[in-house]
């Protein structure tokens, strides 16, 4: 088929009027027509074979001469003399030659277009191995509609069903709505009813009750009691009523009088916060406009504004007082213009920010600049003489902690150690010698004590002595002589004699000896320069009015006990209490002795 | 901290006198008076029944003791003992007993609300009120004393009466806008009373009958739970069903802050939650102590965590086809000075909420392990002390949380608390006993 095609081709493209003339030409040589109209055929082929012979070679050239004339060549075979079976060589070759030419150019077209052929052939079979792809696309494409279709389908069906549930729902929504709403209005009718009926037997049961004359019913009581406030009920009257409403209305008064004052001192206090805002706010927006002098007309119109704001600020402020609704009004008009003069003025300010971010840096700002870097520079430099600074402090404890430190920075460290260990020290140096002093206190105390007791004792030496004597003189013979002469000069205490000494002196220490033990146990400290504690005891005992400056001496022993405690209270607190509690009740004990 | 011994009472009847000198205590049938500070007993009343209902008069002078079963209140005075007082309701029947401010009469409601009966112990006379309401709270004394509000109904239709307590005049009697009255409480500075119905909505009158304001949060029928003055009258605070609580003011009577109890709590100073931890003994350990030790192993030791932000609160779903669900602001409580308020959502039962009320906002939240029986804040200083039925007590102040042991033989159990009223000690109130405890006065929580 490829090859019919590419002679009909070739046939057309090139040769159309040699076509025609071939056509034509077997009209005329009817014996060759057949001949040449196969010219493929084995047949043809060998009635070619047998186109020149002997006998017709003149017809043979003619018929060449013609055919090459069709062809478009100088149709120039020329035959020998006739008889003569031969050719004219040279013209016969340059027809050859030049059909030869015209076959080679034959065979080029032809391959050309052969090749043409087969690209345009696998083209082809692209094309359909595309379009079997395409069809197969299709069909899947198709097969998905109707899938989806199928799907939607389902789908809208499923939505008919749900809207047809939703659409029962809401009739069971309506229908139990509207079954609530009578259930309720049916309850709340049924409890009205119900609540009449008991009230119609409670009625019922009082009556009885009343009926009945409960005799049960009944108080039992010692005795009446008076009123809590001790005055006498009064009667009823329509005074007393009044004079209720009347208290009623007085407590209502002033409970409405204190909110008002508390409002009122709220209110005030707002009023003057508010007068501040509005003078800082002035303050901020007044000194804007000379700044910007010779600006736009606006300023100027600013300013006048605030100028008139001012005014009527001053007046709101007067009238605050006299009109409340008047001040209020003035009072949020001028407010709001301010805030709107506030809001203008920060808008202002941001353009301005804005401009001057916009602006080359000048000069002005390039000399800061350079100083805030100094200043980086040399804060630096600080930080790094702070940074060697560390650091040879943490050497300086390295070599410390690992022992091998010299003197010097050994004398340094205990140096802060023992700074703080001194201060310590001084406090309770301090406190030390506070006790010391209360020591001292208490040793004169006791001195001065020793002292009275060593006058008593030497009176008493005295006494015993003459006592002795006088006993010895009454034993001697001439005793009546001396008695006589001696019981003038007697004093009391030596008229007594020893046993009753004895038991004045044993009736007083029992009552005081527990004041006694609360009074000693604090001493700390006994000095040897002062007579011992049981010398001063005794003479206590002795001398009764020392014991009021002992009752004093008592006193702050008690208080120091007490700081004591409260630091000891802080250790354990049950035993405080205990401990308060003795010394509280010792001292109540005291108290009569004294 | 220090407790003392273990005392016996019944029916959690015990109280301290409002001048603070003494305790009384009901066991059984028998009234126990006793000194607050040494604890010794002063007196002792025999009573005709088990005592259902105790209360002291105002000036502490006089107790009264209702049995209710009997129908009979009977009446000791502390100076006179041998004086004696019997009131006798009769076949009528009594519910409720109480004493006026003047500590003269005595308020006693029959069973049924039939009436309420006063008796006057100065001239024996007795008055009745008639048609008292049912409800919550329906009767409330001024906090000076001079007035008492009741809800009445009558006709179906809510009444309040206002009498003034000196010689029971009936000062004001208005009808209400409510379906149904659940409850009214005087302001303290004693101008405003405030009307609350379950469902949402609030009523303000003023001393003499006139409507100040309505608040209505919502339109559901669960609203209003609990209500709360502040000690300066200057708010109310609302909780509802819907676990919020909303704060009035005193001047607009409108809502100022809402107070809503979430779950997740993500904005709050501190959350403290409890940590049990029970002490470890080995088995061999067990076997080589005595009992005194084994005691001591059922004890545990408990201690509170700061848990960091957001904490999870645990919540129960309280079942909606049972009546009074748990769920919503069942208490709120103002401290003394009206900086604090502690809160507890039902359905949180382990929770307790203190919002700050000069901030507005959530101060601190204490995370129990168990449910929360009672709070209640110190009379003087803002802490708060609170129970959930085990051994132990809690207390909140500013500063922190603590959890003390009570340190009483065979599990004494807080049920629930009361301060002294000069808040340096707490009663402890167990199932039928009862413990003081004596805040160290120099340690401030």
């Amino acid at each position: 088929m490829g090859d019919w095609g590419l002679t009909e081709t070739s046939m057309d493209n090139y040769e159309i009027s040699s076509l025609s003339h071939v056509e034509m030409s077997p009209s005329r040589h009817n014996n060759l027509m057949s001949a040449y109209s196969l010219p493929s055929s084995k047949s043809s082929y060998s009635v070619i074979s047998a186109f020149c012979t002997e006998d017709n070679i003149p017809q043979c050239i003619s018929y060449i001469n013609q055919e090459l004339g069709s062809l478009g060549l100088a149709a120039h075979i020329q035959a020998d003399p006739p008889g003569r079976a031969s050719l004219n060589a040279a013209p016969a070759l340059n027809a050859m030659y030049e059909l030869l030419q015209i076959h080679r150019r034959t065979m080029n077209s032809v391959e050309e277009l052969e090749k043409e052929q087969l690209k345009k052939t696998s083209t082809l079979e692209h094309m359909q191995t595309s379009n079997s792809r395409l069809k197969d696309q299709l069909e899947l494409s198709i097969r998905e509609k109707s899938g989806l279709h199928e799907t939607e389908r389902q789908l809208q069906l499923k939505l008919k069903t749900l809207q047809s549930c939703l659409k029962t729902e809401k009739d069971e929504v309506q229908k139990l709505q509207s079954i609530i709403a009578s259930r309720a209005s049916q309850y709340s009718h049924d409890a009205k009813r119900k609540e009449r009926e008991a009230a119609k037997l409670k009625e019922r049961l009082s009556q009885l009750l009343v009926d009945r004359k409960d005799k049960k019913l009944a108080i039992e009581m010692l005795n009446s009691l008076g009123r809590s406030d001790g005055k006498r009920s009064h009667w009823k009257t329509a005074k007393a009523t009044a004079s209720r409403e009347a208290e009623m209305y007085k407590s209502l008064l002033s409970d409405y009088e204190a909110s008002q004052r508390a409002l009122m001192l709220e209110n005030a206090e707002l009023q003057k916060v508010l007068q501040q805002m509005k003078k800082e706010m002035m303050h901020i927006l007044s000194p804007c406009p000379p700044l910007n002098r010779g600006g736009s007309a606006e300023e100027s119109q600013e300013l006048g504004d605030s100028d008139r704001e001012e005014r009527s600020a001053e007046t709101s402020r007067e009238t605050l007082d006299q009109s409340c609704e008047h001040a209020r009004e003035q009072l949020t008009n001028s407010i709001r213009q301010q805030w709107r003069k506030l809001r203008n003025h920060v808008q202002k300010l941001d353009n301005q920010a804005s401009l001057v971010q916009n602006q080359p840096p000048s000069n002005a700002e390039v000399i800061p600049l350079e100083t805030h870097e100094q200043e980086v520079e040399r804060m630096r430099l600080e930080v790094q003489q702070c940074k060697e600074f560390i650091h040879a402090q943490q050497q300086l404890l390295q070599q410390q902690l690992n022992t091998s430190f010299d003197d010097e920075t050994a004398a340094l460290l205990n140096g802060c150690y023992t700074l703080e260990e001194k201060e310590r020290l001084k406090e309770e140096w301090r406190l030390f010698d506070e006790q010391k002093r209360n020591f001292e206190k208490e040793r004169k105390n006791f001195t001065e004590a020793a002292i009275r007791l060593g006058r008593e004792k030497r009176a008493f030496e005295e006494d015993r002595a003459a006592w002795l004597k006088h006993q010895f003189l009454s034993m001697t013979p001439f005793a009546d002589r001396m008695r006589s002469s001696s019981s003038d000069g007697q004093s009391a205490l030596s008229v007594k004699s020893e046993p009753e000494i004895k038991t004045s002196s044993s009736k007083v220490p029992p009552v005081k000896s527990s004041a006694y033990t609360t009074f000693s146990t604090p001493k700390p400290s006994k000095s040897a320069a002062v007579p011992s504690t049981i010398d001063v005891c005794r003479t206590l005992r002795l001398i009764p009015d020392y014991s009021s400056s002992r009752h004093s001496n008592q006193r702050r022993w008690q208080e120091s006990g007490a700081t004591e405690d409260e630091e000891s209270w802080l250790k354990s607190k049950s035993k405080v209490c205990s401990s308060d509690l003795s010394i509280f009740s010792l001292d109540e004990d005291k108290n009569p002795l004294t | 901290m220090n407790f003392s011994e273990v005392f016996k009472q019944s029916n959690q009847l015990c109280k301290v006198s409002p001048d603070g000198k003494y305790l009384a205590t009901c066991v059984q049938y028998r009234l126990v008076i006793r000194d607050v500070n040494t604890l010794q007993i002063l007196n002792l009343y025999t009573c005709l029944d088990q005592i259902s209902h105790m209360e002291w008069s105002s000036d502490s002078l006089f107790i009264l003791c209702a049995m209710y079963k009997r129908g009979l209140v009977q009446v000791w005075s502390l100076e006179q003992p041998d004086w004696h007082c019997k009131i006798d309701e009769g076949s009528i029947g009594l519910v409720s007993s109480r004493w006026s401010p003047d500590g003269r009469h005595i308020l006693n409601t029959t069973e049924f609300h039939l009436r309420i009966t006063v008796w006057s112990l100065c001239t024996k006379a007795v008055s009745y009120i008639k048609y008292p309401k049912a409800c919550q709270k329906g009767l409330d004394f001024s906090r000076d004393g001079c007035y008492m509000a009741l809800a009445e109904r009558r006709d179906c239709k809510d009444y309040v009466s206002i009498f003034v307590c000196d010689d029971w005049h009936l000062l004001r009697h208005f009808e209400t806008e409510t379906q149904d009255l659940s409850g009214l409480e005087w302001s303290p500075n004693g101008c405003v009373l405030c009307l609350s119905c379950l469902q949402y909505k609030m009523l303000l009158y003023s001393l003499d009958g006139r409507l100040l304001s309505t608040y209505s949060a919502y339109e559901w029928s669960l609203g209003i739970k609990s209500v709360s003055w502040s000690p300066s009258s200057q708010f109310l605070a609302i909780g509802s069903f819907d676990e919020k609580v909303r704060i009035l003011n005193h001047i607009t009577w409108k809502k100022i802050a809402q107070f809503e109890h979430p779950a997740i709590i993500d904005n709050t100073k501190t959350v403290y939650k409890e940590i049990e931890k029970r002490p470890a003994v080995s088995s061999d350990e067990m076997s080589l102590h005595d009992i005194t030790v084994a005691s001591s192993l059922f004890s545990t030791q408990s201690k509170y965590d700061i848990s960091p932000l957001p904490v999870q609160i645990p919540v129960v779903k309280p079942d909606p086809d049972r009546a009074n669900p748990k769920i919503g602001v069942s208490a709120l409580a103002f401290s003394s000075d009206s900086r604090y308020i502690a809160t507890k959502n039902d359905n949180m039962a382990t929770a307790v909420w203190v919002w700050d009320m000069q901030k507005l906002r959530l101060e601190a939240v204490l995370e129990q392990t168990s449910t929360i029986r009672c709070f209640q804040w110190d009379p003087r200083r803002p802490r708060l002390a609170l129970c959930t039925g085990n051994s132990k007590l809690y207390l909140w102040s500013p500063g922190g949380c603590v959890s003390v042991q009570v340190p009483a033989e065979g599990g004494f159990q807080v049920h629930s608390l009361n301060w002294h009223c000069s808040g340096d000690s707490l009663i402890l109130i167990g199932k039928d006993q009862l413990c003081l405890c004596y805040m160290d006065k120099r340690v401030k929580y």
